[in-house]
């Protein structure tokens, strides 16, 4: 693209003032005018696709058929497909194996004793690394069971390790596939792309009514939600694989299949791994807005605290969530790592091999046994766990007794100084002039294709009738990422230049990213309570991951010879920084920008619990009454939204590097 | 007796690009200016070489002068654009995939540059994994391993993964793997570049040692010419994919086919490519333990000049063919580097 000349750049910030005055009166012009039609779509001119594609839904879930295999035949036998292995786990873990029904139940087994499955991830730890892996992970359990979230856990568990052996195994498969044949790549990777950027509540959904409400429901939507990252890593780790050893494999006549499976997949099984553990973090981040179709235990338990405002009991099950997330996420990482190093095999029998193993199945067989005597043995005692809810309780009652009148003041203060303006200007402006807008943009910035996607993209937005609706997921998400990038930004600038704050900053990234979404959600509603606001800062929180790690990355990466230049050139640090680092590390900025804005959209579910009425509130409504049609249409809407701000980023990004001579 | 022939190439060409193989049906031996009007990389143009059983023929040239990508040619791990490739007089070209799977289980060996060891397996495992990939029954297979780990002088590492081995062990990893299928024909890609100067030294006299007792068809890829040397029967130069000369090193040395050659050989001291055979005087007058003809001047040079007289040079079979004196020495030594 060739540098703005001077006349466009004014036409170019004529066009921001103009937007945003005739937003900030869009609402009295529009009155004054007599024309509301501008700035509210008339309910007259909505096209209802809503009932067309509950119509289409429903005709096939009900009739589709090819020969005489109906659809729901296949979403049954996927559903059957899924349940067995899940019913056996949860029956290990949770609800032990029962015969017959309702006052006749027996159990035949019970689940397995909170002694053994402790035990077991001790062992697993001990293994894994070393004792103080063994006690982290041993203590998370330990913790789960005192503070009586155990059942809860256990059903989550139980979901996780059914999803992630599923997620991972088929992303493996898939991205074989892809490597195997570069057309399969051609395909998939748009797909991934497209998949990246819509927001999983787009599919909520449309899976809710193939395969109702239910843990089914909620292992196909998180399982479809952790598994592209997968597939993508696959093709990259086989792809990475060294091409000698790949020569080696054929030279020694390995057959194709072989070459695969004895040569790439264990050469490449340290990214893999990598893979697996981000199934494993994706999977615990879907924990609770898959029990909004379903999934019972934790999730499920915040989500009816929070529902409630039951801050202790909400904050509670929450941290056992996160408790449960750290635990899995260093147990799987520690595994991945052991995988991939050198360790001899000793000799002996099986018996002293496995001595870990040994035990715990001594230790289940025991526990069995003896539980027909002593139930302590079997669960943890309701009357020994520790409840904290009324401590929560307590403490932010004690916190909103006494610093009432300053979360207050914050909270006005942003509301009128901040929110409000940003929500009063896209509210106003005309429909008409924002699509006209977008396409203008979308020309500047890609060309007539980015354009015509802008453009009919956001035309259908208006025309399905959720113009209002969009905008307020705009101002949220746009208002979150604004903040998101102040503070992200500078952050990421500052763990690139200074070495120790970057370790710092590291650290605080890292742990905010191991933690489930919602979790953020909680803490502000107890201070803050529901809320534009208290959905914004859990957005800010969620989203200012990668808004600090792509400016840091950026920053560290511009190239050394410019650096000198400029300091031979006579730069103070300052200037360094203003004239040469920033400029150069921007199309990386935008791009966590851009990451940033997907992880916002992604977080509309909890702008729903919040009560704000957004897209987010469209799709839980219709999630609450099974609406298919509300759903998708409010789902697509969220998904055009990610769409275009993601084509517009990534497109200004690529114009930037090209600015900059970083690509041709 | 000329030996007999085992692999050669006709007229191989590898073309990298846009439609390449529908550009070198068009022009069928296209000049390099062609190619790179065509936007077209040519890694290898027209290579053709014979290789002899039993011989050590080491490939020599720059980085991206087309090397490896002949090399794979020859193995067929790379398709050629265009050419034939004859193995045991069988054109590998045509060979069905089936085939060629065969064809590399049992008389085809590669070692690489980087090793190429499979992480996750044992020494025992990595030299086993040949056989194991064509279901060898284990105990067989075990034996085998076993056999070439202690060729390569590893025994006592068996059960050691590649990371806990220095560079030259892990080579030697690899070489006997490439020779646990007992193959008859040996590529080597470079196989010693990664390694110091020191272990690079010893592992060229351990290949010597290994083939004056295995007698593989060996094809060798080096830049370094010195090893080159050391170690050739025969040399090909390769210049941006050409082959520009095929020789001994000797005559590399006395008769260079062009100036790229010629700058090749320049920076070697003559005493290390001359032989002995070279620079003797026909005649039995000598008196003393005969040297054999393909002696290198520089390993003799000492005694020569510090024998009284001239000594005597025996051929192959131990007759005495000729003599040596310390002037044809001295002169190689120390004069103008010209062959006399
Ligand atoms: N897949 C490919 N696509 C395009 N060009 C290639 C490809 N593989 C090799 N080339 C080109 O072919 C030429 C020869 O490469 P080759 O690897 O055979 O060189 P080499 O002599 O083995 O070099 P080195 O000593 O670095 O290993 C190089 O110019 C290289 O860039
Ligand atoms: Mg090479």
């Amino acid at each position: 693209m060739k540098t703005m000349p001077r006349t466009g750049m004014l036409i170019a910030i004529g066009l921001i003032l103009a937007t945003i005055l005739l937003g900030y009166f869009g609402r009295d012009l529009s009155k004054a005018l007599d024309a509301r039609w501008l700035v509210k779509f008339p309910s007259a001119w909505v096209i209802p696709f809503k009932t067309h594609i509950s119509a289409a839904m429903s005709w096939l879930v009900e009739e589709a058929a090819i020969g005489p295999l109906a659809f729901t035949d296949i979403t049954r036998a996927i559903a059957w497909l899924i349940e067995q292995p899940y019913q056996l786990v949860l029956s290990l873990l949770a609800t032990g194996f029962i015969t017959g029904q309702g006052p006749e139940a027996q159990v035949v087994l019970p689940a397995i004793s909170w002694i053994v499955v402790t035990t077991a991830v001790v062992a697993l730890g001990q293994y894994c690394r070393d004792w103080a892996l063994a006690a982290l992970v041993g203590g998370c359990f330990l913790y789960l069971a005192i503070f009586g979230q155990w059942d809860s856990a256990m059903v989550t568990l139980a979901s996780v390790l059914i999803a992630v052996p599923i997620g991972a195994g088929g992303g493996l498969l898939v991205g074989i596939w892809a490597y195997r044949h570069p057309l399969g790549e051609k395909i998939l990777s748009p797909i991934l792309d497209l998949m990246q950027t819509i927001p999983i509540f787009a599919y909520l959904v449309p899976i809710l009514f193939m395969f109702g409400f239910g843990p089914i429901s909620a292992l196909v939507a998180t399982i479809i939600y952790a598994t592209p990252p997968m597939i993508r890593i696959t093709t990259m780790a086989l792809k990475a694989v060294d091409p000698e050893i790949l020569d080696f494999g054929r030279m020694a006549g390995t057959t194709d299949r072989q070459l695969m499976w004895r040569v790439l997949v264990p050469s490449a099984s340290h990214s893999l791994m990598v893979g697996v553990n981000q199934v494993i973090m994706l999977t615990l981040n879907m924990v609770i807005i898959a029990s909004m179709i379903g999934a019972g235990g934790l999730g499920f338990d915040v989500l009816a605290a929070l529902r409630r405002l039951d801050i202790g009991a909400g904050f509670e099950a929450g941290i056992a969530i996160v408790v449960l997330a750290i635990a899995v996420d260093r147990l799987s990482q520690a595994f991945a790592e052991r995988m991939g190093q050198v360790h001899h095999v000793n000799p002996g029998s099986w018996i002293t091999r496995h001595k870990r193993s040994a035990m715990v199945l001594v230790l289940l067989v025991l526990t069995w046994v003896l539980g027909q005597f002593s139930p302590l043995l079997l669960a943890y005692p309701e009357s020994q766990t520790i409840t904290t809810g009324a401590f929560w309780d307590n403490a932010v009652k004690y916190l909103n007794v006494n610093y009432f009148d300053t979360f207050e003041a914050i909270k006005v203060f942003f509301l009128h100084w901040f929110l409000l303006p940003i929500k009063k200007t896209l509210l106003g402006i005309p429909w008409p002039w924002a699509i006209a807008m977008l396409t203008l943009l979308g020309w500047r910035a890609g060309g007539w294709r980015l354009a015509l996607m802008c453009g009919v993209m956001s035309g259908l937005i208006v025309v399905t009738g959720l113009w209002s609706k969009a905008m307020v997921t705009v101002y949220l998400c746009g208002a979150s990422v604004i903040l998101a990038t102040i503070i992200g930004v500078p952050l990421g600038v500052l763990a690139a230049l200074n070495r120790r704050a970057g370790v710092a900053i590291n650290l605080f990234i890292d742990t905010l990213q191991t933690l489930p979404s919602f979790v953020y959600l909680i803490p502000v509603v107890m201070l803050f309570r529901v809320g534009d606001f208290t959905a914004m800062i859990a957005i800010v929180l969620y989203a200012l991951a990668p808004a600090v790690r792509y400016a840091a990355h950026g920053v560290r990466s511009v190239s050394h010879e410019l650096i000198e230049a400029g300091q031979v050139s006579g730069c103070t640090r300052w200037q360094l920084l203003r004239h040469v680092r920033l400029p150069m590390a921007l199309p990386e900025i935008l791009l966590g920008i851009n990451q940033t804005i997907m992880l916002a959209l992604s977080m509309l579910v909890i702008t729903a619990l919040v009560g704000t009425r957004d897209l987010g509130q469209e799709v839980y409504i219709a999630l609450t009454k099974a609406d298919t049609g509300r759903g998708l249409v409010a789902g697509l809407a969220i998904a055009f939204i990610a769409i275009i701000a993601d084509r517009l980023v990534n497109a200004g990004a690529k114009g930037a590097r090209i600015r900059f001579g970083l690509e041709s | 007796m000329t030996p007999k022939t085992k692999l050669s190439c006709r007229n191989v060409w590898k073309l990298y690009g846009a439609n390449a193989d529908g550009f070198l049906s068009q022009t069928p031996s296209p000049t390099a200016d062609d190619i790179s009007r065509a936007g077209i990389i040519g890694a290898v143009r027209d290579a053709s070489i014979d290789i002899a059983e039993g011989e050590i023929f080491i490939i020599m040239g720059l980085s991206g002068s087309g090397k490896s990508t002949l090399v794979r040619c020859l193995s067929r791990l790379i398709e050629p654009t265009g050419g034939e490739v004859l193995f045991d007089g069988v054109d590998l070209l045509r060979a069905s995939e089936k085939e060629m799977i065969e064809i590399r289980r049992h008389k085809m060996g590669m070692v690489f540059q980087h090793f190429a060891l499979l992480p996750h397996l044992t020494v025992l495992q990595n030299v086993m994994f040949p056989l194991t990939i064509q279901a060898t029954p284990k105990a067989e297979a075990e034996a085998k391993a076993r056999d070439v780990v202690e060729l390569v002088g590893l025994n006592g590492r068996e059960d050691y993964y590649p990371r806990e081995l220095s560079g030259g062990q892990q080579q030697r990893v690899g070489i006997a793997r490439s020779l646990v299928t007992e193959p008859d024909l040996w590529f080597l890609d470079e196989p010693f570049s990664a390694l110091d100067p020191l272990i690079r030294r010893e592992m060229q006299d351990e290949f010597l040692r290994l083939q004056a007792r295995l007698h593989k068809t060996i094809v060798f890829i080096t830049h370094d010419f010195e090893e080159a040397v050391r170690l050739a029967d025969r040399i090909a130069i390769m210049k941006d994919g050409e082959v520009i000369q095929v020789a001994t090193p000797e005559e590399l040395v006395i008769n260079p086919a062009t100036g790229y050659v010629a700058e090749f050989t320049k920076h070697i001291p003559r005493s290390k490519v001359l032989t002995v055979g070279g620079l003797m005087t026909k005649g039995d007058t000598a008196e003393g333990e005969p040297i054999p003809v393909n002696t290198r001047v520089s390993d003799i040079a000492e005694r020569v000049i510090s024998a009284d007289g001239p000594l005597p040079v025996s051929d192959q079979n131990g007759l005495v063919v000729g003599t040596i004196d310390r002037k044809a020495i001295a002169h190689v030594l120390f004069g103008s580097g010209e062959p006399s």
